[in-house]
This record gives structure tokens, sequence and C-alpha cells, in this order.
């Protein structure tokens, strides 16, 4: 009866050889999905608006972003406009969106998209003016950023 | 000296190095898509001729400084019930649309409105005119802005329902993931039947 005695024994050690594989699929997940924040704010934390209407924005390659802002200095009071790494003038706008469009091919010049990143007390007037100037160099395609959807949290 | 056989390496370490790998880019990451209201810029161009508009084509919204809004220069009104006033306006179909290419002018035969003769004539006609003071809040703007695309959505909503027995983002969706030209198509139409006209004029200084 030999044949049938337990062996006492205790229980296999788990295998970890699998370890690495998932360990390499999570990073290859992160790998692929991260983006690298670009710009540091100059500006607060922008407090973006809600909105339910909104749409998302593909190709993120095309996209130039402006920033619009309160100072994190609190003695300077007003809007900021930030891009880059700079806070600039509403007037260097078009040399900003000149510069964007030098770096892409000039197919895709006309599918360009300025996305606009304003915190929710800013002053309309700030925005309008950057408009403005954006319709001088005819770079017409817009996208106010929002957050959220409780559109009532926005006044 | 024994010449040793070719020992298999250790791959124990691996995984503290995937782990290392993997932990910087947790902390790297930011997944957040870029989202808002997308709006096509009227063009500039020098000789603009003047166009003129029926006082009853166009649905005034002014905004002040203390983000009070004034609908027609005499109804103040909240931002919720922008999307009604606004839907009630375009949707009036209360006359004919403009003669293209020599043609007479149709009536709306998909509006649903109150046909009302002294509100717009035809959605291809409405203007909105939304003129905000320099002090307004941003975000007062988003949302009337919101409310204004909200009201022209649920229209074309409504005909395309009503049309293809689809959503309009149903359609907008389809017309993403395959693109195809029948369904780009009825976007385009649906587009037509309500465009978008939004006049945005000089803010009040």
């Amino acid at each position: 009866m030999s044949k049938f005695k337990k062996k006492k024994k205790g229980l296999p050690a788990i295998s970890t050889a699998s370890l690495p594989d998932i360990v390499f699929m999570l990073l290859f997940f992160f790998m692929v999905s991260t983006t690298m924040r670009e710009t540091d704010l100059l500006l607060q934390p922008i407090n973006f608006p809600s909105a339910t209407e909104v749409k998302k924005l593909e190709h993120k390659s095309l996209v130039s972003t402006i920033y619009v802002g309160k100072s994190k200095d609190a003695r300077i009071s007003g809007d900021k406009i930030q891009v880059n790494d700079k806070i600039i003038d509403v007037k260097d706008i078009p040399s900003f969106i000149f510069s964007e469009r030098a770096l892409r091919k000039e197919e895709e010049v006309k599918y360009m998209t300025t996305s606009i990143k304003a915190d929710k007390e800013a002053n309309v007037g700030t925005i309008l003016d950057i408009k403005e100037q954006l319709r001088d160099i005819n770079a017409l395609k817009v996208s106010f950023s929002t957050k959220g959807t409780n559109v009532r949290s926005n006044y | 000296m024994a010449r040793r056989e070719n020992s298999e390496i250790n791959a124990g370490s691996m995984a503290d190095i995937a782990f290392l790998l993997l932990i910087f880019f947790l902390v790297t990451t930011t997944m957040d898509v870029d989202s808002g209201i997308s709006r096509k810029l009227p063009e500039k161009s020098e000789d603009t001729p003047d166009v003129v508009i029926k006082e009853k084509n166009v649905l005034d919204i002014v905004v002040n400084r203390n983000n009070q809004i004034l609908v027609e220069g005499d109804q103040q009104v909240q931002v919720t019930d922008i999307k009604r006033i606004a839907m009630d306006f375009i949707d009036n179909g209360g006359g004919l649309s403009a003669s293209k290419d020599g043609k007479p002018g149709e009536p709306c035969d998909y509006c649903k409105g109150a046909k009302d003769p002294s509100s717009s004539d035809h959605p291809s006609k409405a203007v909105i005119s939304l003129q905000s003071d320099r002090g307004t809040t941003y975000g007062m703007y988003i949302a009337i802005q919101n409310e204004i695309e909200a009201a022209y959505n649920e229209l074309r909503n409504r005909l395309a329902l009503q049309k293809y027995k689809r959503s309009y983002k149903d359609l907008l969706r389809d017309y993403k993931d395959n693109g195809s030209k029948k369904t780009k198509e009825k976007i385009d139409f649906l587009k037509e039947s309500y465009p978008q006209i939004i006049s945005e004029p000089e803010p009040i200084k």
C-alpha cells in the first residue's frame, strides 16, 4: 500500500515566472497611452468651464493650445495668455500660430485646430481678442476646451 | 581550468526592471482627452458686402458684465431658457427659404414650429446673434454657446430620427467609424437643413 501513501508536502510555491510578462504588458499599455506633459503652466491651475455639447479633439498633433487664466503671481491682475512656456501678449498670437504651422506639413495646415483652454473666470473680452487675432491669420478652427458636464457650475 | 557550460541568464530581476519602468510611466502619464465646443470662425475679407437681414430673422442675445441675459431687447432670461427660445426661433418656419439658383424659396416642410409670421422665416435664414460684454465671464459665455449648440443638435437629431430612424449622434459616430459616403451625405443634409448661423458682433466696451 505504499503506493498510495500520501506524502506530506507543503503547498508548492506559486510560480512567478509569468510575472515579468504581466508587468511588461502593463508597461506597454502605459507606454502607448502616455502623453508627456509638454508645458509647464505658468498660470494658476485652470478651472475649466463645463459643457454638454462637446466634441473630442482628434489628431492631437494638429492642435495648438492657448491657455488663458490668472497669473500665479497674485499681484498681477487681469487675464494672462500662455503659449508653450511663455506668457505672451495677444498681438503675439499670430506669430505663435505661424510657428506652429511651420512645424506641420503644408497639407495638414488646414486641419489645424486651436484649442483655447481658458479659466471660467476669465473675461470674454480676452477670448474675443484672441478670436480676432486668429481670424486675422485664417486660423479658423477653434475649440473651447471644457471639462465635465455640469453647466450650472459655470456661473 | 574547466570551461563552464553556458549557464542561463538569471531572469529573476527582469520583473524589477519592468516594474521600475512601469512605475515611471504610471507617474508621468496623463490620459486626459481634450474635448470642447468647436466653432468655425467666420473668414475675414475686406470686401464683405453689407447683407440686409430682416429684424425678424435675427435672435438677439445680449449678455452684460453682470452675466445677465437679455433676449430680443426686452426679455430677461436664464441660461437654461435659451435652448427653448433658440429652438422655437430656428424651427419657426414662418416664411420661405432664400431663393437659390433662380429657384423660388420654399416653405420649411420639416419645421414643427409655430409658423409665426413675426419670427424667423426659415432655418436657413435664422441668425442667432450673441453679443457679449468684455467683462462677461467666460463660463457664462460657454454656457450660452452650449445652449445654442444644444438647440441646433436637438433639431438636427429630431430630423434625423424622423428621416433616417437614427439619432444625429449615432450618425456622427458611424461616420467616424467607417467614413462611408452615404452617412456623410445624411449628415450634410441635416447640417444644411439646420445650418448654424451664429453672429458675434463687437463686444460692448
